[in-house]
Order: structure tokens, then sequence, then C-alpha cells
């Protein structure tokens, strides 16, 4: 299993494809929000979409919250805690 | 019209924001053309993931519009997030479902814990709209509980 410093980058490349942002990914920190830098409910479905083909997983209903999608470190938290259950 | 299939009880991770509040609304839009990219990029895997057996039907029998009624049922669940406040509930996007009326009419059904909060909130008058435009698609719900 990943570490989860390991996943971020991947996080990264999957947000900058799919979260249709107003700002490049690099420019934004691990714990900025996203819907605040521009993602949409609907770009937010499409990131999750994304991180279960990438990772393997599926997103238990649990988890289908705004913050588990609000910002980096929220993401790799979820999608590492899901990979561990 | 509403239309509430309640879960057996359970404990509901909601709030006392979610007691009964009178007037409820939640409004929504959604970017047709992006619901056409997720049907491109992502197939079975986004429409089975947001929508129901009955809604993907719905939308498949009229081709030339499928991509412009998933979008305004996408943005019909989200305006019903939003009304009930359970962007934090932790709820599949298919609890929340839309419902064609012989009529033409559209409304809301809900499950599962999506069903346990629209109890718990009190609304005995759920009303949904639905429209569509171009690139757009917008959905609108209103809810009212009686004091």
């Amino acid at each position: 299993m990943e570490t989860m410093v390991d996943i971020e980058p991947q996080i990264r490349t999957i947000l900058a494809k799919h979260a249709r942002l107003g700002a490049e990914i690099s420019t934004l920190s691990a714990s900025a929000d996203l819907y605040q830098a521009g993602m949409t409910s609907q770009a937010s479905v499409n990131v999750m979409l994304a991180l279960e083909g990438e990772f393997d997983i599926e997103f238990p209903d649990e988890l289908l919250k705004r913050s588990v999608f609000g910002s980096i470190n929220a993401i790799r938290d979820a999608v590492a805690g899901i990979a561990s259950s | 019209m509403m239309n509430v299939h309640a879960a057996p009880a359970s404990a509901l991770p909601l709030g006392p924001e979610f007691a009964s509040a009178g007037l409820r609304v939640g409004i929504d839009i959604v970017q047709i053309s992006a619901i056409a990219d997720s049907l491109v990029e992502f197939g079975d895997h986004f429409t089975r993931r947001i929508f129901t057996a009955d809604e993907i039907a719905y939308a498949q029998a009229a081709p030339a519009q499928l991509t412009q009624r998933l979008a305004a049922r996408f943005a019909a669940k989200e305006a019903g997030f939003k009304a009930f406040g359970l962007s934090e509930a932790g709820i599949s996007w298919r609890d929340i479902e839309v419902r064609k009326s012989p009529d033409g009419s559209c409304a809301l059904s809900f499950h599962g814990l999506a069903a346990q909060a629209v109890e718990r909130s009190g609304c005995t008058e759920i009303a949904l709209s639905l429209s569509h435009d171009g690139d757009y698609a917008t959905a609108m719900v209103a809810a009212f509980a009686p004091r």
C-alpha cells in the first residue's frame, strides 16, 4: 500500500484533469479549499470517479460528503482509509 | 407530490439543523456539456453511481435528449441535497430520485437515509421544477413543513 505522501501527486494529476479549477493545481496547497478554487459539485463527481479508477476503490455512501473532496488532504485521507480497510 | 421510501430506523448522522424549518429551498445549475464529458470519460461508471435504473431508462428513451435529461436530474439531486442540508450526510445520489408523473410533471422520491432526513424535516409538501436551455440545465426544490 502506497503511503499517504506517495499518492498526493496522483491526486493532483486527477484534480488537474477533472476538477475544473480556476487555478493551476501546482499553486494550491494540500489544505486549500477546492470548491473555493472553482470545483463544482459536478466536477467533484468526476474527481470521485477518477479516484476510484486510479486507486481501484469505491467510495462508500458514508464518504459521499462534500468535505471528503474539499481539499487534497481530505481526499488523500479518504483514499488511504478506503484502501486500508 | 411526495414519495418517500423510509429505510428501517437507524442512527442518522444528522443534527438538530434538520428539525422542521418551515420553508426550505434548493437550486442547482449544471453544464450539459460537462455531463456529456462525464458520459464519454466514465460511461456506465458515471451513470450507475449517480442515477437509478428508472432515471437511466427515462433518459435513454429519448436519445437526442439523453444528456439534457441526465443533466436536469443531476441538478435536481443537488437541489434536493441543498434543500434538506444533506451535503455532509453521506448519502448516495441514487437515494434522491426524479420520477416522472403521468401528467408530465416531475417529483422527487427519497430512499434510505435521504428518506429519513425528509421525514425528520417534517416537510409534507415537496415540489420540483426542472428546466434546460442551451448548455445549461437547472432544478429547483421547494419544501414546506407546517408548524
